[in-house]
């Protein structure tokens, strides 16, 4: 501590100026707009009046089409969330545990995907599953197939999608936890007279349950919150609720509905955000990076 | 130990279902077929000379590049300073402070798009590549500020202490002291700010001025048709950018520290 008494001290604040004037400019003061403009009225393409009324809202309560796709984007996002943790976990306690001398390349590898470009991630699926995709070259190579499977433009390529694209965050969260766990917890457990397993489930797996809690609300959020992936691995049917707003405020023009969907998905991932902070302090979200 | 045989299979495998497509896009920009998919017809260059002489591409590549740049050089520029007021100095408030930084993770992408975008509409101000620059800038600041703060925990407070008990200013000794140290930091920093600039299609579609591709719009609308040889192409070399760089730049680092010692 370098201030001086009661004093306060100026010198955080002039340093934390510009980020956090940033912060307030470029996100609090609009996420108050988006509510505020889910009030106004659409009128025609682009074309909005001032107005506090409720129609934008009425009609979310009210259109089914808003329901299914709140149905189907929690559906997704839990379906997703629970491959990545059981994808996930098993690498992320190699990584931990293994003697093996190479570590540093095991999680080299896993940081790598960061870097590879989302779009084309996404878009190899379909050089694996598509018509013209590897497997069903593979296939009809080895003469299992005569005219190519259509396996491309479905729920389970947008998983696949999402899968690979976010597992890396889940490892990564898991692997910092059970790095972090004392080596000898688990031998101890063993000459106690436990089984391998018994030790794994009673000590290691309880320990590392906040790396998989993080994991777990990171892919859920950013699934919950994505529409691209959606419109390039999927079919018609396969939106979420992203796609809702993209399609408002990209194609329609509505802004005022663009607004009040967007304010939904921030309240309704919002919500899942706090509930995970009052249970686990955003804390551990930031460990992945030491 | 077959159950640890059993583990690392499997792990085997993940890392298999992380790569494979990745190695396929890479092999694929090789494929002399006319077709972005299999057969492979033969070894051929032709698809980057083609890429090179696509206007559209190499506009959008500029546009990328010169917006990751930029991006970078605001957020680290703002994220540095953030992280050394978190980590220096105990004051009220700090953990308010700490979430509104990350805030802009945890707002989803989308939303945080158009929230920007309809703030503007109420200004009256037209998309730009200046508020590409500023939404860009933001979303990457969480992550220099917690690759920094990481960074500049692990640095003694002492030798700046001694700097100033020496009679260097606090500005001085920022620049000859805690920089220098820093520097590390600072580079991964703007790198990672770079890649998610550079990689940032959610927000992007939503923020660009009509008319304005960066490269990942650019593949996204190339997409609406198939995928073109071009687009393998060009992933080869967004690969390349992205993960090439910063292996060369780590490994270079790490070739001149052990030869120092």
């Amino acid at each position: 501590m370098r201030g001086s008494g009661p004093a306060i001290d100026t010198r955080p604040w002039l340093l934390l100026t510009p980020a956090l004037l940033s912060i307030a400019a470029l996100v609090v003061v609009p996420m108050s707009f988006i509510l505020v403009y889910s009030f106004y009225e659409n009128i025609d393409l682009a074309v909005d009046r001032v107005a506090f009324q409720f129609s934008n809202w009425r009609e979310l309560l009210d259109d089914n089409y808003y329901h299914v796709a709140i149905w189907k984007t929690l559906r997704l996002s839990v379906i997703v969330t629970v491959l990545a943790a059981v994808l996930g976990y098993i690498p992320a306690y190699f990584i931990a545990m293994t003697k093996f001398r190479q570590r540093w390349l095991l999680l080299l590898l896993l940081i790598l995907p960061f870097w590879v470009s989302f779009i084309i991630r996404t878009l190899s699926w379909i050089h694996i599953l598509g018509n013209q995709g590897a497997l069903n070259g593979l296939f009809q190579w080895l003469g299992l197939i005569d005219a190519p499977l259509s396996m491309m433009y479905s729920e389970t390529t947008v998983i696949i999608g999402f899968l690979h694209v976010f597992l890396p965050y889940m490892i990564l969260n898991v692997y910092v936890s059970l790095d972090g766990i004392d080596d000898n917890l688990e031998p101890a457990a063993r000459t106690l007279g436990a089984t391998p397993w018994q030790a794994f489930r009673e000590v290691t797996l309880p320990l590392s349950l906040p790396g998989l809690a993080a994991g777990c609300l990171l892919v859920f959020v950013l699934t919950g919150g994505s529409y691209v992936t959606p419109l390039i691995l999927g079919g018609p049917n396969d939106y979420l609720f992203g796609n809702l707003i993209h399609d408002a405020v990209v194609s329609e023009l509505n802004w005022p509905m663009g607004a009040t969907l967007s304010f939904t998905l921030l309240v309704l991932l919002g919500l899942v955000v706090v509930i995970y902070s009052r249970f686990m302090g955003l804390n551990q979200l930031s460990k992945a990076f030491r | 130990m077959s159950a640890w045989k059993l583990i690392r299979t499997y792990t085997i495998l993940v890392y298999v279902f992380m790569f494979a497509p990745i190695a396929v896009v890479l092999l694929l920009a090789f494929n002399s077929s006319q077709f972005g998919g299999f057969p492979i017809e033969g070894f051929s260059l032709r698809w980057f000379y083609k890429l090179a002489e696509n206007d559209a591409i190499v506009r959008a590549f500029k546009t990328s590049v010169t917006l990751g740049l930029m991006t970078a050089l605001v957020s680290t520029t703002i994220g540095v300073l953030a992280s050394l007021a978190l980590v220096r100095y105990q004051f009220r408030g700090k953990d308010l402070v700490t979430t509104l930084l990350i805030s802009p993770v945890l707002v989803p992408e989308t939303v945080l798009a158009v929230g920007l975008l309809i703030f503007l509409r109420w200004l009256h101000m037209p998309r730009s590549f200046l508020l590409l620059l500023m939404g860009h800038s933001i979303v990457a600041l969480p992550f220099v500020v917690l690759v920094v703060q990481a960074r500049l925990v692990g640095i003694k407070k002492e030798y700046e202490e001694a700097a100033r008990s020496l009679g260097a200013s606090p500005v001085q000794t920022f620049f000859a002291v805690t920089l220098p140290l820093l520097m590390p930091a600072v580079f991964a920093g703007a790198l990672f700010a770079f890649t998610i600039s550079f990689d940032n299609i959610t927000a992007t579609i939503f923020w660009r001025p009509t008319g304005m591709e960066t490269v990942p719009t650019q593949i996204f609308g190339m997409l609406r048709n198939s995928i073109s040889p071009e687009i393998n192409a060009l992933g080869f070399v967004m690969i390349v950018v992205t993960v090439g760089v910063p292996l060369l730049a780590g490994g270079l680092a790490r070739y001149f520290a052990r030869k120092k010692t």
